[in-house]
């Protein structure tokens, strides 16, 4: 049995009982990955076993079910160390997800940033891994730089090389852009910045359900990732960092489990990584994230990625053969995104037009506003795939888009 | 040019597919007046995160009659539009307030996309009307 038979024979798309509804008389057709995942049985028996039999508030009571809920927050703690081979389960700090996790370094590094120290982003960036920083420079004097993009959607290296310099205390880039799907070459982003003696973080929200991630290959000093972009529940989410960072960051937000010992005049604080989660963490949501990452490695995940590339591909080409349709962003290397604009129309009538086909795609800006400024676009239409996707799902949407046409 | 109220219902009541409401929904956009693009502003402009529209109004000194004209840089939006004009061009601010527009939209089965979910602009431009009326009222 080769590859293609044996992801056939394993039926996924069956895992995700939300997939088997009709929209308006018609199959589901869900495009919409980029936005967020739907979940696997597994993870919404994880979550509902939790609470069926063993919620509690972790690292408190002194009971068993407080013993049990403890064991499976950790557990989850240690598979997403394990996804993500980070050193040691100290290093993961669970968040709310990937725009909490960039706004917890932005505001860590606030004492360790000076007027004129420069933070490098580039124009490919979501708004969750521009604003943080843009805070940061309004607290601190320092600069936010945006290096350029080629006109195919990919990273102009000559620019983020240029734009390096000195002062750039930080680099921050998306792993794959959301809008686009154009896989960013951040290995040798990091390298580069590190030679310029930046740090960097890794905006991970777009990769994680698709991408193999080593952090200690990749060498980089935080990768920020969401759980519902990766077949996980909503409302939680990871933050890596090396240790010695997370180490010399004074915690974000005080409360409960991330002190140590507490007087009316001070606190210390409690160890790594509980000196970032102040307050009852969402337990439930680990839980989930942890049977989601369990989920995933139970499969073939090389050949899923190739089956998707097929998918995407497939989607690009016909695209390309329907007069009117424009691609808006060719990368190099592209990831689940496919971005699209169709003559004469408004992303939004593409949109809507598609959903009374059960077709569902995202239409807009994507958070991506400067992006979509740079590129002289309202915004776009984006079909993004995911593992449960299927050859009849690109043909609905191809024939989904050839019927939208006729109206406009 | 508005189109009547009643016309639309009408329409509507006879639609059996949705392939037939939002070509008559994309044709009513096509039939609104097209607004100058000085009228363009930013002041003008309800931003939604997905679509665009402008509005102006105006209130005739005679009969107090708040009149308004709104674009949108989508076709189905420019026709959704052309919907809410026909319930509020021309009236009286009590008329405006009294007016149950999601009713309208229920009945029309379009409900969906005065959603704020939807980004659209739709809802925050139904707003600002209101909003005109009742301002309007209290003067």
């Amino acid at each position: 049995m080769n590859a293609k038979e044996h992801l056939a024979e394993m039926d996924i798309r069956s895992d995700f009982p939300i997939l088997d509804q009709t929209i308006g008389g018609q199959p589901l057709v869900y495009l919409d990955n980029a936005a967020t995942t739907q979940k696997p049985r597994a993870v919404i028996a994880a979550i509902s076993n939790y609470y069926l039999h063993d919620n509690a508030n972790v690292h408190r009571g002194a009971h068993a079910l407080a013993d049990r809920a403890t064991r499976d927050f950790e557990a989850a703690r240690e598979s997403l160390r394990a996804l993500i081979n980070a050193r040691t389960s100290s290093e993961v700090i669970f968040t709310r997800g990937t725009t909490e996790s960039i706004n917890l370094v932005a505001n860590g590094l606030t004492q360790q940033f000076k007027p004129g120290d420069e933070i490098l982003i580039t124009l490919l960036e979501h708004h969750a891994n521009i604003v943080p920083w843009q805070m940061l420079a309004a607290r601190t004097g320092a600069v936010l730089k945006a290096c350029e993009i080629t006109q195919s959607g990919d990273i102009d290296m000559e620019s983020f090389r240029a734009c390096l310099s000195p002062r750039t205390r930080l680099v921050a880039v998306g792993h794959v852009s959301n809008a686009l799907g154009t896989i960013n070459p951040i290995a040798e982003m990091i390298a580069l910045a590190h030679d310029a003696g930046a740090l960097v973080l890794i905006d991970g929200a777009q990769a994680i359900a698709h991408l193999p991630v080593n952090v200690q290959d990749l060498n980089c000093d935080f990768y920020a990732f969401s759980g519902h972009k990766m077949f996980g529940p909503t409302g939680i989410g990871v933050l890596y960092g090396k240790e010695t960072l997370l180490d010399a960051m004074p915690p974000w937000q005080g409360g409960g489990e991330m002190i140590e010992r507490v007087t009316i005049e001070s606190s210390t604080w409690n160890s790594l990584p509980y000196k970032f989660e102040a307050g009852t963490p969402n337990m439930a949501g680990a839980v989930g994230l942890g049977a989601a990452v369990r989920y995933i490695a139970g499969l073939p995940r090389e050949a899923l990625l190739m089956a998707e590339d097929t998918l995407v591909q497939r989607t690009v080409s016909g695209l390309k053969q329907i007069a009117g349709v424009r691609l808006v962003g060719e990368p190099e290397h592209r990831l689940s995104a496919v971005s699209f604009l169709v003559d004469n129309s408004h992303p939004n009538d593409i949109g809507t037009l598609l959903d009374q086909q059960g077709i569902a795609v995202r239409t807009g800006h994507h958070c991506t506003m400067p992006l979509m400024a740079r590129l002289g676009v309202p915004g776009t239409v984006r079909a993004s795939f995911s593992l449960y996707n299927s050859q009849d799902d690109v043909d609905s949407l191809l024939r989904g888009v050839d019927k939208a046409l006729t109206f406009l | 040019m508005t189109t009547n109220l009643a016309d639309i219902r009408e329409a509507f009541s006879f639609f059996d597919s949705w392939e037939d409401k939002y070509r008559f929904v994309i044709d009513l956009g096509r039939e609104l007046k097209i607004m100058p693009e000085a009228d363009k502003t930013e002041a003008n402009l309800v931003r939604g995160c997905q679509s665009q529209v402008w509005i102006t109004s105006s209130v005739d000194s005679a009969s107090g009659n708040l009149h308004f004209a709104l674009d949108s840089d989508a076709h189905i939006v420019r026709g959704l539009i052309a919907i809410v004009l026909a319930a509020y061009e021309g009236r009286t601010p009590e008329q405006i307030v009294a007016f149950d527009i999601d009713g309208l939209f229920e009945e029309l089965a379009l409900l969906q996309h005065l959603s704020p979910t939807r980004g659209n602009g739709l809802r925050a431009m139904v707003a600002k009307i209101r909003d005109t009326a009742a301002q309007q009222m209290g003067t």
